[in-house]
């Protein structure tokens, strides 16, 4: 049920900032301070997100496969592989990290 | 409103050679194939995360958004409530707004088509259709990003969900590595000058150092409060540095 309500909030939420941005006048969100805002905010989520994804277990921080799997990912990266050789790389460096025992 | 009689965006130039249509739609399916088929990451994840095959879907369906999908589960994996879980993907989703603004002088749609077309507006139909020369093109360009992307993102969330539930243990295949990898994918071209990164750097300390003592769900919230620190710290700096001296 809890997972429901998530997902409920969540269409919701994001279905009508899409649709603020259609239907608002341009100018009202055009103020520098709220553009420069708007384009920072997801880079620190995002920043913040990756780092838990791969460096916790719950409450505690731990360093296992995934971070060799997130480094394969920025190699891929750097290298400008498309998107889904990145996300490949990743689960198959993390698969062959764990198959190896770490 | 002065804005809808306002005169065409700059964007439409005149004497500009027109773009075949036939290129646009290249483009537009390039993007949408390449993007479309990520969503086998998110059912994978998402049914690993322990979310239902029903869940999976409806979430590709009626969010259409990738970020805030892959941080929904990740926040409901971690034992976040329903509502931190919601408001980090929210937060992530609000860029869209601001895409939304770009594309509704560019598209100029009519008022009845905008909730309808609203659903679309995300990273890559942005990004296609802000690299087109004429309206006529950028509406080709918004539809068939959007239509491919929409068509294939759904079809692999299923797939990738009903396959995670088909192998079982998902950590052994070290598909909970995808998530993080889009992040980091979707992340790494937005770093693009010392306060991005800036940005990121205490977002990572944030996230990392509030999560064994905030709730789940909470400390991502906190390491949003990145954003405004690094802009706050900026605005400081140019004020202290640039003109006259400070009275204060």
């Amino acid at each position: 049920m809890n997972v429901w309500i998530a997902i409920a909030l969540t269409a919701a939420g994001c279905y009508l900032v899409k649709l603020i941005g259609l239907l608002v006048p341009a100018g009202a969100l055009e103020r520098p301070l709220v553009k420069r805002l708007a384009a920072l905010l997801p880079v620190a989520l995002l920043a913040a997100l990756t780092a838990q994804q791969t460096f916790s277990a719950g409450h505690d921080l731990v360093l296992d496969a995934r971070a060799a799997g997130l480094a394969a990912a920025a190699v891929a990266l750097v290298l400008r592989a498309p998107f889904l050789v990145v996300v490949g790389a990743a689960v198959a460096v993390t698969a062959g990290v764990r198959a190896l025992g770490w | 409103m002065a804005e809808q009689t306002a005169p065409a965006p700059p964007v439409i130039r005149d004497g500009t050679p027109a773009k075949p249509d036939a290129a646009v739609v290249r483009d537009a399916l390039g993007v949408g194939v390449a993007v479309g088929l990520s969503g086998f990451a998110f059912g994978v994840t998402s049914a690993g995360s322990g979310l239902s095959l029903l869940q999976t879907c409806v979430l590709s369906l009626l969010v259409f958004t990738g970020a805030s999908q892959f941080a929904l589960v990740g926040a409901l994996a971690a034992g976040g409530n329903p509502f931190t879980a919601a408001a980090g993907a929210f937060f992530l989703g609000t860029r869209n707004a601001f895409y939304g603004l770009r594309l509704s002088q560019l598209l100029a749609l009519p008022k009845a088509v905008r909730p309808f077309a609203a659903h679309w507006v995300i990273d890559e139909t942005t990004a296609v259709a802000l690299a087109q020369p004429s309206r006529r093109a950028v509406r080709i360009g918004f539809t068939v990003t959007g239509l491919t992307l929409y068509v294939l993102w759904n079809l692999t969330t299923f797939l990738g969900a009903l396959g995670a539930e088909a192998i079982g243990d998902t950590v052994a295949w070290g598909l909970d590595a995808a998530g993080p990898a889009v992040f980091l994918a979707l992340l790494a071209p937005m770093l693009k000058s010392a306060t991005e990164r800036a940005t990121a750097g205490i977002a990572v300390l944030l996230g990392l150092g509030l999560l064994p003592v905030l709730p789940a769900g909470v400390p991502v919230l906190a390491a949003a409060l990145a954003a405004p620190a690094v802009l706050w710290a900026q605005g400081r700096r140019t004020a202290s540095t640039g003109g006259e001296k400070d009275p204060r």
